[in-house]
């Protein structure tokens, strides 16, 4: 019945990224190992970045895996072996009695109150962006020329801020790692 | 023919939901962190699909700047982990204890 109503390859996209990005996600909240988890959160990226490819979301999807899967987690890795805390954590405690069974209920109730807002209202008509320039959205180099144009033209001022913001938080970072010399 | 916008919804928000719950239950601050970027990609999901179902580039735009925000973060996050392993052998969230009231 799928088969019949959508296209199968744009339906297999899908199931490929979905069942990427849910295994990835549920390894990285179960596995007791760090690094196991740094792993299962590549699984995850590389499923979002299939889903970026698939809404035609070019730049994004390269971008996904060079930035997040290339330098995010291999920091994530880097500060993992570092301090050398790849030894499994005790889960058995539990500070604050039931809490894993209250996270449960809170989670499926934020879950559930967005499918249902999501299958209730018609905010998807929304109005759309500044940057919006009437045409569809294009896929491949163009996808990239779009995006790009709208980046330093609409949110110039926000790149620039990016900007800034990157600065600082190296800054931040190096004073932090740094450490402190003893006075003589 | 596309696959319909509401089934990459869907997925996006069991993606935040899985990411808020480990970030409810689990310990390690890096695990935590790992979390917080589940959640940062599920939104990132939702604006993508926005941005095709709309014809807009601005919501792949705002991917972009939560995209840089998220390195920002992740820099400065595991530098303040570095910094308080040096002092407690530990990146257990249960040890910082000392503003309990």
């Amino acid at each position: 019945m799928i088969a019949t109503a959508y296209a199968i390859p744009s339906v297999l996209i899908f199931l490929t990224s979905a069942v990427l990005i849910l295994a990835g996600a549920i390894g990285v909240i179960t596995v007791k190992n760090p690094v196991h988890a740094a792993l299962s959160l590549i699984a995850t990226l590389f499923g979002v970045a299939v889903a970026f490819v698939a809404q035609s979301a070019d730049f994004l999807a390269a971008v996904e895996i060079m930035v997040y899967a290339g330098a995010i987690v291999v920091l994530f890795l880097f500060v993992i072996m570092f301090l050398g805390v790849d030894r499994k954590e005790e889960r058995g405690v539990e500070p604050f009695v039931g809490q894993r069974p209250l996270a449960a209920v809170g989670v499926a109730i934020i879950v559930a109150g967005l499918v249902a807002l999501m299958a209730s209202s018609h905010w998807v008509t929304g109005v759309t962006s500044a940057s919006n320039p009437g045409v569809g959205l294009a896929k491949g180099t163009k996808n990239v020329q779009q995006l790009g144009s709208a980046v330093f033209t609409t949110y110039l001022f926000a790149f620039e801020a990016t900007a800034a913001l990157l600065i600082i938080s190296v800054i931040g970072a190096v004073i932090l790692a740094r450490r402190e010399q003893k006075a003589q | 023919m596309n696959v319909p916008a509401a089934w990459y919804l869907v997925l996006a928000a069991v993606l935040f939901g899985i990411g808020a719950f480990g970030l409810l239950t689990r310990r390690s601050a890096i695990i935590m962190f790992m979390c917080i970027e589940l959640m940062l990609n599920a939104v990132n999901l939702t604006f993508v699909t926005f941005s095709r179902t709309l014809s807009d580039i601005g919501g792949q735009a705002d991917v972009f700047f939560v995209m840089v925000v998220a390195a920002a973060e992740v820099t400065v996050g595991l530098g303040i982990v570095v910094t308080i392993f040096r002092r407690r052998l530990s990146t257990s969230v249960d040890e910082l204890s000392e503003l309990k009231g």
